[in-house]
């Protein structure tokens, strides 16, 4: 049985592998780096799932390869430097850990162009592209106001950066348009991957008296446990509905589909150029999975609130936006906070009962 | 259910994988041997664990192959450093990085699958005991063998002729050989219970911990468990106290910021560690009395013919 496993895996590795290089050479060469193994079914699954769009899109112009497995660090530039020499001539590197690498390798080599997930260096063969995922979490937040009976929500935190503390922020505003007394208890793990921790964390929320499982960590641990134990959870990054049949309330999909087809096009087309991206709802740069388990009004306000923040009339960080220790945040965005707020957010909203680490 | 129950349960689960591969690498390092692709083992044994579990659809039938698959990647050190006589420590580094990618070709086709898990026992009567009849009588049948694999271990090594012998071939190789004893194959013999114990620590995780397989779900536990054979000074019993240490901080951890208790987690994380660090400098500090290292662990054992 081992063999014929191993054996059959061997056989598929070797067939992804030559599929990769037997093309004519003419072709534009894309090249991806990922973070993870395709099949964490998560964050670099999604990447994975955007380079297959590509290639359904635009497979008889480009070719593609991808490295996956990539440490992030020093050690990426090696790995960069190889998709270069290997004549790729659009490369997405992503994830945030390989920013300074990319830049290094941009400067080195001028005639090739860039495109950084997370980041926000840039060059003039640099670009950079994320997600408005903050949107999500507040319609998240609405809908695990609306279900949670206890009226406490658990957070799985991985560390504690601002993407991850304005998703908490997101979250509470959300949660608390709903109802202004919801509490939030919030666990570090420390870490975006390890299942066994993952799982630990929601079963001590759920210990804790806590009913919504929430996560910004990459494994569906979490939302088993949810389901294990009869409470809902929230998916991350990925559909996770399977690991949660009945549990699974919605998850934020990426979906760089879209993009990484716009950006290879605009490349076909010789109209690249340098662009920071950060894009929201509207542009679908991610999606909600179907809102299931809960009821029908709680759905109906879902999709309300999701389309307001799609047609740009609701903003989750509209001002005033009050701090944890009463006071209002500065509003340098007009009506809103700024995307710079945003982006480096470093405080919690009021009615978080949280100290952030660090603080 | 009582929030007290509820955190021993989870740190009766937390703790299993680090003890049953901390009590092969006990065994293994008795006899002289350091192996240090535990992590290798372990995720090797989770991978074809999880297959078998979910083609057979028997947690049994997940739990051997483990085993079986944690042996065949010891024996491929044990060839090395006992037949080769390579270096240790190379090899079993080389076999951690190995054991990972061989993990990740095997387990590939069953990213996204899921099983149920280990069903957990249940005794009418004492199973509902308040309290304690959870803990004792309700957990996961891997719960109980990792402790009865330990009292078993420690009556071998101390209580046996055999484990004697092992013993010996853990602090002098030379004497052992003098003596007549086959170092190499009671040495081969050892490799080959740690690399089961670690194959089936790294499948209790998809079986029993989170059900289902995803590359580098070990996520460093088969470092631990090198560390927490170093934290017991290579004894069993000082062994379940360690692993049960580390299982119990790390969920207490998670507890404590659940509660809002306002110590930072960085530093709680750090913890376990911290505490093998003191254990060490304290063990080195009292070397008269209490068993340390194994004279001979480590070392490459050629015998003159």
């Amino acid at each position: 049985m081992m063999k014929r496993l191993l054996s059959a895996a061997a056989a598929l590795v070797l067939a992804g592998s030559i599929a990769g290089v037997a093309h004519a050479a003419d072709k534009l060469k894309v090249g991806f780096i990922y973070l993870g193994p395709i099949g964490d079914l998560g964050w670099t699954y999604q990447h994975e799932l955007g380079r297959q769009a590509l290639v359904k899109e635009l497979g008889d112009k480009i070719e593609t390869t991808y490295l996956e497995n990539v440490p992030e660090g020093p050690d990426s530039e090696r790995a960069i430097e190889q998709l270069v020499r290997a004549g790729n001539k659009l490369i997405f590197t992503t994830s945030f850990g390989y920013m300074d690498p990319t830049l290094k390798v941009a400067k080195k080599y001028p005639n090739v162009h860039f495109e950084h997930s997370t980041g926000y260096k840039r060059d003039k063969n640099m670009s950079t592209y994320s997600g408005r995922w903050y949107q999500g979490r507040y319609i998240q937040g609405q809908i695990a106001a609306k279900m949670s009976k206890a009226g406490v929500l658990g957070y799985i935190g991985s560390f504690p950066i601002p993407e991850v503390i304005s998703g908490i922020n997101a979250t509470m505003l959300g949660a608390q348009s709903v109802n202004p007394n919801i509490k939030v208890k919030i666990i570090w793990v420390n870490t975006w991957f390890d299942p066994g921790k993952e799982a630990d964390a929601a079963k001590a929320l759920l210990d804790q008296g806590a009913d919504i499982i929430m996560q910004h960590t990459d494994s569906p641990a979490a939302m088993q446990v949810a389901a294990e134990r009869g409470k809902l959870a929230f998916g991350q990054d990925s559909e996770m509905i399977k690991f949660g049949p009945k549990a699974q309330l919605t998850s934020i999909l990426d979906t760089w589909g879209p993009y990484y087809i716009a950006r290879v096009k605009a490349e076909l087309d010789g109209t690249w150029k340098s662009e920071d991206t950060w894009g929201g709802l509207d542009s679908k740069m991610f999606e909600m999975a179907p809102y299931t388990n809960m009821p029908d009004d709680v759905k109906k306000m879902a999709e309300e609130t999701q389309a307001a923040i799609t047609a740009g009339k609701l903003h989750p960080f509209k001002c005033p936006v009050v701090g944890q220790d009463g006071k209002e945040v500065e509003c340098k965005g007009g009506a809103n906070l700024a995307d710079g707020q945003i982006l480096g957010m470093n405080f919690y909203v009021k009615g978080v009962d949280d100290k952030l680490p660090g603080k | 259910m009582v929030l007290v129950e509820a955190i021993i349960l989870s740190v009766l689960a937390a703790s299993t994988p680090l003890l049953l591969a901390a009590t092969g690498e006990l065994v293994t390092e008795r006899a002289g041997v350091l192996n240090l692709g535990v992590e290798g083992m372990m995720i090797v044994g989770a991978a074809c664990g999880f297959g078998a579990a979910w083609l057979s659809g028997s947690i049994i039938v997940g739990a051997l192959c483990g085993i079986i698959a944690g042996m065949l990647l010891s024996l491929i050190f044990a060839f090395m450093t006992l037949g080769l006589a390579v270096n240790q420590v190379a090899t079993g580094l080389a076999l951690t990085i190995l054991g990972i990618g061989l993990s990740g070709l095997i387990g590939a086709r069953f990213v996204g699958e899921r099983i149920t898990t280990a069903p957990h026992l249940y005794i009418p009567g004492l199973s509902d005991i308040p309290l304690v009849g959870r803990i004792l009588f309700g957990e996961d049948a891997f719960v109980y063998l990792s402790l009865a694999l330990i009292v078993a271990v420690w009556w071998f090594l101390y209580r046996t002729r055999a484990g004697l012998v092992l013993r010996a071939c853990g602090d002098n190789h030379v004497s052992a050989h003098a003596l007549g004893y086959p170092v190499l194959r009671i040495r081969m013999l050892a490799v080959l219970f740690g690399g089961g114990c670690a194959g089936l620590a790294g499948a209790y995780l998809p079986l029993a911990y989170t059900p289902f397989f995803i590359p580098g779900m070990t996520a460093g536990r088969g470092w631990i468990a090198l560390a927490l054979v170093v934290f017991a000074s290579w004894r069993p019993g000082r062994l379940v106290i360690g692993a049960y240490l580390f299982g119990a901080v790390t969920i207490l951890q998670l507890h404590a910021q659940g509660a809002g208790v306002g110590i930072p987690s960085q530093f709680m994380s750090a913890l376990p560690y911290l505490a093998t660090v003191i254990v060490l400098v304290l063990l080195s500090r009292a070397r008269t009395g209490g068993s340390t290292a194994p004279a001979a662990l480590g070392t490459v054992f050629v015998p003159d013919r």
